[in-house]
């Protein structure tokens, strides 16, 4: 067989266009994104074959598969704006616990079924706020992202289905979501945690509206399925800066597990 | 460049690949004239890892073939940007494609999204009789599949009295749903 052409990373000739301020307000976004996905998606895979009913082993485990996807496509997009020389491998296993981004909101252990879907959803609607802030100033993200919305709406689904189940189920399910809701409401905004370079990512196109637009986008978002349930809304405090700092030992427990395979054999791949 | 059919915001196919025109030879210096359409005949050769009843071809993931003087490109687009068996089907194409003698490069593509639309006619109908239920067709910008609403029409008895028990299935593409008639579950490609 002929030897194959080399790759050609769809993002870098489009980073490389880029004033450099841009490029690394891009990076944090990408960086905070994809830790967002990688770690939900890792945190909620720790249901596969314990789910409480075989329907929803299936639907978990198929949605935490979305989520790792989607995080390796975003850390290569960030490879390509990087070039640092890592990959989406490196990017996603080879980082020290404190180096991650992700969210307050996932940086929990996956507690009971309630716990899980009140967490889920909180970031399944912020997650669609902050996709729906991405504009077309980056054209590899705006193509991502369109693939993306198609795929997660299906969670969206699934997630809502399942509050509207606990909601309406007796005193016990109901009692739990509250609590859980109640719990994680505290950190869901910091989904929005502001982002630096985020003046410079608008005037770029790259975003389309800010962190607190898309935060409140969300609060409306979440307004329609809550009260209607009889459910309260999380109380309006909005993100400080270090909502994406200081992670729990839960999370470093998690990161063990996950950089396991890795540590173990050097350059091991996805 | 080779377009396929269905691009962004194109609901129908428009004019099928093979009948476009085919690629300048005259570049190539590495031997006998490569045609595009021959390269799409040998994709469609292809089978999808997870359903190998169908081609990649039928799927609708080939979205072009660029034959230049330096090898052949194939831009391919993934059905989900987790599919776990895409790195099977890039290993796959370069190996059918060999035969052509080019260095073979696979861009995977999201510049048009992959929709359960793209499926062909026949990839629907082979589908069907491997006992998927095709998918509903989803028209551009509707926001929420019409899941459980459209009628999916059960591929062992073609009863339209189905119900979906689950959006998730065996792998990302796939629900399972059971049919009232002949009291079988079976499995639907997802619409997306």
């Amino acid at each position: 067989m002929p030897a194959p052409l080399p790759d050609v990373r769809p993002g870098s000739a489009a980073a490389d266009a880029l004033p450099t301020p841009t490029r690394a307000a891009l990076a944090e976004l990408l960086h905070t994104m994809a830790d967002d996905e990688f770690v939900s998606g890792f945190t909620d895979s720790e249901w596969t074959g314990i789910a409480p009913l075989l329907e929803e082993d299936v639907a978990i485990s198929s949605i935490s598969q979305d989520e790792l996807g989607h995080a390796r496509a975003l850390y290569q997009l960030l490879a390509d704006v990087l070039v640092d020389g890592r990959d989406e491998d490196a990017l996603a296993y080879d980082r020290e616990p404190d180096e991650y981004r992700h969210a307050r909101l996932l940086d929990h252990p996956r507690g009971d079924w309630a716990d899980t879907i009140a967490r889920r959803f909180l970031y399944e609607l912020a997650d669609e706020a902050r996709l729906a802030s991405i504009g077309f100033g980056y054209r590899p993200l705006a193509d991502l992202v369109e693939k993306l919305r198609r795929e997660e709406r299906y969670h969206r689904m699934h997630v809502r289905a399942w509050i509207e189940r606990l909601a309406g189920g007796g005193p016990e399910p109901r009692q739990r979501l509250e609590t859980a809701l109640a719990a994680h409401g505290l950190d869901a905004p910091t989904v929005f945690t502001p982002l630096g370079g985020e003046a410079a990512l608008l005037d770029a196109g790259i975003l389309s509206r800010g962190m607190a637009g898309a935060e409140a986008a969300w609060r409306a978002d979440l307004t329609t399925v809550l009260v209607p349930l009889g459910l309260a809304l999380p109380p309006e405090a909005h993100p400080t800066a270090d909502g994406r700092q200081g992670h729990s030992e839960s999370f470093r427990w998690l990161w063990g597990e996950f950089t396991s395979v890795r540590r173990s054999e050097d350059g091991a791949t996805w | 460049m080779v377009m396929a059919p269905e691009r962004r915001g194109a609901p129908k196919a428009e004019r099928p690949l093979a009948e476009q025109p085919a690629i300048d030879a005259a570049l190539a210096p590495m031997g006998p004239v490569v045609d595009a359409r021959a390269i799409l005949a040998a994709l469609d050769e292809v089978p999808d890892p997870e359903i190998p009843a169908v081609s990649i071809v039928e799927l609708g993931m080939i979205a072009g073939i660029d034959v230049g003087s330096s090898g052949i490109t194939v831009e391919l687009l993934p059905t989900f940007v987790g599919c776990p068996a895409l790195e099977v089907i890039r290993a796959a194409i370069s190996t059918r494609l060999a035969e052509f003698g080019r260095p073979v490069r696979v861009d995977v593509s999201f510049a048009t999204p992959w929709s359960s639309d793209r499926i062909s006619p026949a990839g629907r109908e082979k589908l069907r009789a491997s006992g998927f239920a095709p998918p509903p067709s989803i028209r551009p910008g509707r926001e929420l599949p019409m899941l459980e609403s459209a009628p999916v029409a059960c591929p062992y008895c073609g009863s339209n009295r189905t119900t979906l028990e689950n959006v998730f299935g065996p792998t990302q593409c796939r629900s399972i749903r059971h049919c009232a008639e002949c009291r079988q579950p079976f499995e639907a490609f997802k619409a997306i």
